[in-house]
C-alpha cells in the first residue's frame, strides 16, 4: 500500500499550496485597503470634501476635492441616464419581441458580449477621435458621452440576464388577457426592478472609477464645471494627476481621493450584492 | 366608437415602440464596426507613410524624428501579462481547486464577497498601492538580490499589480466551470476508489481543461487593455525591457500618456490611434476565441 | 509547523461527518433459507441516516447474500440509492449527511476508524443509473482502476482490458479503437464499459443504481444477462425500479418502502407468498 501513502502526502501537500493560494488573495485585498486606509484617512477632513483646490490643483495647497466629487457626480448621473434610455429598450426588445431562438437576439448578445469586453482606453481613444472629428474640446458633455459608450454593454448585459429570467408564464398571461407587447412592459419592468437597480449600481462602480476613458474627454479643472461645454474633474484623475506632485498637501489630496473613491465602490459592491441575492443562481 | 379609436392608438404604439427599438437595437450593433473604422481611419496617414512590418519592429520611438517603432511597447505589454499571468494563473488554479472542492460552505461565504470586492476596486487605486508598497518593496527588498539597481517601477511591479487584478476574473471563471462539471463523474471516479485528489488531478482538471484555458484567454485580454494601474508602476520607458527589473512601457500607457502631445506632432495622432486599433483587434479576437470556447462547452453540459 | 498546518486544515475542510456506533445488535431479520447455501457478505445493523435534517433511512437491518443477485424494489424516493451510496461510503461526501449504524463487509465495520475509504471503495464496484464513462479513451477508462491502485505496467494493463472488455461482450465491438474517446460510444456500450471499468478493480460486490433503466430494451437485457452471469463470482446488489426485472433475474429480493425495510427474502417466497400488507399490495400494482 506503499503508493497509497505516497498518494496521501501529495494530497496533503497540494492542499496545503491551496489553502496558501487561497490566504494569499484574501491578503491581498486586506493590503490594498489597509494602504488607501492607512493614507487617506489623516487627509479627510470636512475641507476636503466641501472646497474645491485653490491654488491651481497641481501645486495649490488649500482646499479640497469638491471639483473631482462633484464632477464625477455628474459625468455618473449623465452616464447613468443616457445610458439606461439606450439600453432598456434594445434589452427590451430582445426579450420580448423576438423570438426565443432568433438570430438577431443571438447576434445582438454576441456583439455587446464582445464590446463589453473592450477595455476602457479604446472607448476614450475613440470618444477622442469623434471630439476632434466634431471640433468639441474636453468638456462634460465629451466625458459623458464616453463613459455611457462604456457602461452600456455592461447594463446591457447585466439587465439582460435578469430579464431572461422572468418566466415565460408571465409573458403568456399578460398577451393572452388581449395586452399588447408594448404594454406588459409595465409589468415585466416591476419584475426585473431589482435586477435594473443592481445593474446601475455595478456600472456605476465601474465607470465612476475609470480613468481611461474620461483623461482625454473630460479634461480636468480646478473648479465646478457650469455648463456642459467645460472640462470637469473627476475622482480617478484626481488621483492620478495629484498623486506625483511634489507637494505634500497636494497627494493628500490624492490620498483622499482614494480613500472616498474606494469607499463608494465598496458600498456600491455590497449593496449590489445585497441586492443580486434575491436573484443570483448560486447560493453562496 | 371611443373603444375602436382607443385601440387604434394602442396598436400605432405598440407600431411606434417595436420599430423604434428595432432601430436602436441595429444601430448599436454597428458599434463596434464603428469603432474599429474610425480607429483605422484615423491611423491610415501613419500606415500610409510606414509598412506594417516596419512599424511593428521597429525599436527606436522617436516621433520628432519621424521614427515610430512600436516593438518596445509591444513587448512591454507582453512581458507584463506574462508576468501577470505567471503570478495569477497558479493562484487562481490552486484557489479555485480548493474552494469548489474542498472548502467548507462557512469559508466560501466569507472568500466569495471578498473576491468580488477585489473585483470593483478601481484601477486606480490598485496604481496608488503599486505606487506606495510595491514599488519601494522591489526596489529595497527584491532587487537587490538579482540586479545592481532598480528604480522599482518596472515589469514586474506592473506585473504583480495587474496580476492581482485579473484573479477576480479568472477565479470566478475557474469555480463557474469546476461547479458546472456533472457530479456523476466525480462519484464515477470516487467509486473506483480514487481519493479526492486522484480524481480531481485525472477527472475534474482533464473534463474542465478547454473551459480553464478559455478562461485564462480572457483575462490576458482583460490584462492586455489595463491602463492606469500599468501605467503608474512600469516606469513608462521606451525601450525593451531586459529583465523584470527594468521599466517597460505597456501599449495603453503609451496611448494614455502622450494624448497631449498628439495633435501637435505630425503622424503622432496617427501613431497613437493605430496602437489604439491595434489594441481593440487583438483583444477582439482573444475575446472572441474565449468566448466561442466557452459557448461550446456549454453546449456539451447541457446533455 | 507542517504538523500544525495539517490540523489547521482540518477545520477549513468540508465535515465528514463522524459515525455514531451502536453496540447492541438486535437482529430483526430472519435466517433465510438462502442463506444455509450463501453466507451474508453485507449486514446492516439500526442503520439510520439522515440527510439535511431529514430520516432517509429509518431503523434499516439486513443482510445482503454472498453470490448472489439480490434486488431492492420500491417506489421511488423510498431511499434505495441513498442505501447503496451508503454501502461504499460515497455517501459521506454530500453536505449535512448523519450515519448511525453499522455496515459490516465480511464481518468488518466499514466506518470503522481504521478503515481506509478507498479499500473499501474498491470492494464495490457501483454502476449508477447513467452510464458515467471518464474522460478519457476506451483504454484508460477500464484501465483507470488499475492504474490508481497502484498497477502501472503496460503490459499488465493490456492484459486486464482485453480480459474485463470480453467479459462484458465488448470486446469484438471496439477492440480496434481503444484509443477513441469513451463518449463516442453508444449509452448502452458505455454502461457496459462502466461495468468492466467496475470489474477491473477486482471487487466482490457489484453495487447497481437502477442500471438499465437509461437503455433502449436491448441493451437492457444484455446488462441483464451479464449480471446473471456475474453473480457466480461476485454478489450482486441492484436497485431497481421496475418489479418485471427483479422477477426475472433475482435470487433474493428486498422490499423498501418510505426508507424502511419492509420485507426481504428470497424471491421465490416473496413473489409468491408475500408475509406482508404492503408488500401484497405493491406487488399487485397498487401504487407505484
Amino acid at each position: 500500500m506503499r503508493h497509497i501513502r505516497i498518494k496521501r502526502i501529495e494530497e496533503k501537500i497540494f492542499k496545503t499550496l491551496m489553502m496558501a493560494a487561497t490566504l494569499v488573495i484574501v491578503v491581498s485585498l486586506f493590503m490594498i485597503i489597509v494602504t488607501v486606509v492607512k493614507r487617506g484617512l489623516p487627509a479627510m477632513s470636512w475641507d476636503m470634501v466641501s472646497k474645491i483646490p485653490g491654488g491651481g490643483f497641481y501645486i495649490g495647497k488649500e482646499g479640497g476635492l469638491l471639483n473631482a466629487i462633484v464632477g464625477s457626480l455628474y459625468i455618473v448621473i449623465g452616464s447613468i441616464t443616457l445610458g439606461l434610455s439606450f439600453s432598456l429598450p434594445i434589452v427590451l426588445y430582445i426579450n420580448l419581441y423576438l423570438p426565443e431562438k432568433s438570430k438577431l437576439a443571438q447576434f445582438t448578445r454576441l456583439s455587446f458580449d464582445v464590446l463589453f469586453g473592450i477595455p476602457s482606453i479604446v472607448y476614450g481613444a475613440f470618444g477622442f477621435t469623434i471630439m476632434v472629428y466634431l471640433g468639441l474640446r474636453s468638456s462634460l458633455l465629451a466625458g459623458i458621452l464616453t463613459v455611457t459608450m462604456l457602461i452600456i454593454p455592461i447594463l446591457i448585459r447585466s439587465i439582460d440576464e435578469v430579464m431572461r429570467r422572468v418566466p415565460k408564464e408571465l409573458k403568456d398571461a399578460a398577451l393572452s388577457l388581449g395586452a399588447t407587447r408594448s404594454e406588459i412592459i409595465k409589468v415585466i419592468l416591476r419584475q426585473v426592478a431589482p435586477g435594473i437597480i443592481t445593474a446601475v449600481l455595478l456600472s456605476v462602480g465601474r465607470g465612476i472609477g475609470d480613468a481611461a476613458s474620461v483623461l482625454f474627454t473630460a479634461g480636468y479643472t480646478d473648479s465646478i464645471p457650469t455648463s456642459l461645454s467645460q472640462p470637469v474633474a473627476t475622482l480617478p484623475l484626481a488621483i492620478f494627476f495629484q498623486l506625483s506632485s511634489p507637494i505634500a498637501e497636494v497627494q493628500d489630496r490624492a490620498y483622499a481621493a482614494a480613500l472616498i473613491l474606494t469607499g463608494i465602490v465598496l458600498i456600491l459592491s455590497i449593496t449590489a450584492r445585497f441586492y443580486s441575492r434575491k436573484f443570483s443562481k448560486n447560493k453562496i | 366608437m371611443d373603444k375602436i379609436r382607443y385601440n387604434k392608438y394602442r396598436q400605432m404604439r405598440e407600431f411606434a415602440l417595436r420599430n423604434s427599438m428595432l432601430f436602436l437595437t441595429l444601430i448599436s450593433l454597428s458599434f463596434a464596426v464603428i469603432i474599429g473604422i474610425s480607429l483605422y481611419y484615423k491611423s491610415v496617414p501613419i500606415l500610409d507613410q510606414h509598412s506594417m512590418w516596419n512599424l511593428l519592429t521597429g525599436e527606436s520611438w522617436k516621433p520628432l524624428k519621424g521614427q515610430f517603432g512600436f516593438f518596445p511597447f509591444i513587448m512591454g505589454t507582453l512581458w507584463v501579462t506574462g508576468i501577470a499571468i505567471i503570478i495569477s494563473l497558479p493562484l487562481c488554479l490552486l484557489s479555485a481547486i480548493y474552494l469548489s472542492e474542498y472548502a467548507h460552505p462557512y469559508i466560501k461565504r466569507i472568500v466569495y464577497p471578498m473576491i468580488d470586492v477585489l473585483a470593483g476596486i478601481p484601477p486606480v487605486v490598485y496604481g496608488v498601492w503599486g505606487i506606495l508598497v510595491v514599488v519601494p518593496f522591489i526596489s529595497a527588498t527584491l532587487a537587490p538580490h538579482f540586479v545592481e539597481f532598480s528604480t522599482g517601477y518596472s515589469v514586474l511591479a506592473g506585473g504583480i499589480v495587474l496580476g492581482i487584478m485579473i484573479i477576480p476574473l479568472m477565479i470566478s471563471i475557474f469555480i463557474e466551470i469546476f461547479d458546472a462539471l456533472p457530479g456523476g463523474l466525480r462519484e464515477a471516479s470516487l467509486s473506483l476508489g480514487a481519493t479526492n485528489w486522484q480524481t480531481i488531478k485525472k477527472v475534474v482538471l482533464r473534463k474542465s481543461f478547454p473551459g480553464l484555458a478559455a478562461g485564462v484567454v480572457l483575462a490576458i485580454s482583460r490584462a492586455f487593455g489595463e491602463t492606469i494601474a500599468v501605467l503608474m508602476v512600469c516606469g513608462n520607458v521606451s525601450e525593451v525591457p531586459k529583465s523584470v527589473f527594468d521599466p517597460a512601457y505597456p501599449l495603453p500607457a503609451l496611448i494614455a500618456n502622450n494624448y497631449g502631445e498628439m495633435m501637435s506632432i505630425p503622424l503622432y495622432d496617427a501613431a497613437l490611434m493605430l496602437s489604439a486599433l491595434l489594441l481593440f483587434v487583438i483583444i477582439l479576437a482573444f475575446n472572441a476565441i474565449s468566448r466561442v470556447v466557452l459557448i461550446r462547452i456549454e453546449k456539451n453540459f447541457a446533455l | 509547523m507542517i504538523q500544525a498546518l495539517f490540523r489547521v486544515e482540518k477545520y477549513f475542510d468540508a465535515p465528514i461527518k463522524k459515525v455514531e456506533v451502536i453496540k447492541e445488535y438486535r437482529s430483526q431479520v430472519e435466517v433465510d433459507q438462502i442463506f444455509k447455501t450463501h453466507k451474508p457478505h453485507i449486514s446492516v445493523r439500526n442503520l439510520n441516516v439522515y440527510l439535511s435534517k431529514n430520516h432517509i433511512l429509518k431503523n434499516v437491518n439486513l443482510d445482503i447474500p454472498d453470490k448472489a443477485l439480490t434486488c431492492i424494489i420500491g417506489p421511488s424516493g423510498c431511499g434505495k440509492t441513498t442505501l447503496l451510496k451508503t454501502f461504499n461510503r460515497l455517501l459521506q461526501n454530500s453536505v449535512d449527511v448523519r450515519i448511525e449504524g453499522d455496515v459490516l463487509v465480511d464481518g468488518e465495520n466499514i466506518h470503522g476508524k481504521d478503515v481506509e475509504v478507498e479499500s473499501i471503495r474498491k470492494k464495490m464496484g457501483l454502476l449508477s443509473q447513467r452510464p458515467c464513462p471518464l474522460p478519457m479513451s476506451i483504454f484508460d477508462n477500464i484501465a483507470y482502476g488499475p492504474r490508481i491502485h497502484g498497477i502501472r505496467r503496460m503490459k499488465t494493463l493490456k492484459i486486464m482490458v482485453e480480459k474485463y472488455l470480453m467479459e462484458v461482450g465488448l470486446w469484438e465491438e471496439v477492440k480496434d479503437r481503444l484509443k477513441t474517446p469513451a463518449t463516442s460510444l453508444s449509452i448502452g456500450q458505455q454502461q457496459r464499459l462502466c461495468l468492466a471499468r467496475g470489474l477491473a478493480i477486482k471487487p466482490e460486490i457489484i453495487l447497481g443504481d437502477e442500471a438499465t433503466s437509461a437503455l433502449d430494451p436491448i441493451s437492457s437485457k444484455k446488462i441483464e444477462e451479464l449480471f446473471v452471469k456475474l453473480k457466480e463470482q461476485y454478489s450482486i446488489v441492484l436497485v431497481t425500479h421496475t418489479l418485471r426485472q427483479a422477477k426475472r433475474i433475482a435470487d433474493y429480493v428486498v422490499f423498501m418502502y418510505l426508507g424502511e425495510i419492509i420485507e426481504a427474502g428470497p424471491a421465490s417466497e416473496i413473489f409468491s407468498n408475500p408475509k406482508k400488507k404492503l408488500t401484497r399490495e405493491y406487488l399487485e400494482g397498487f401504487f407505484s
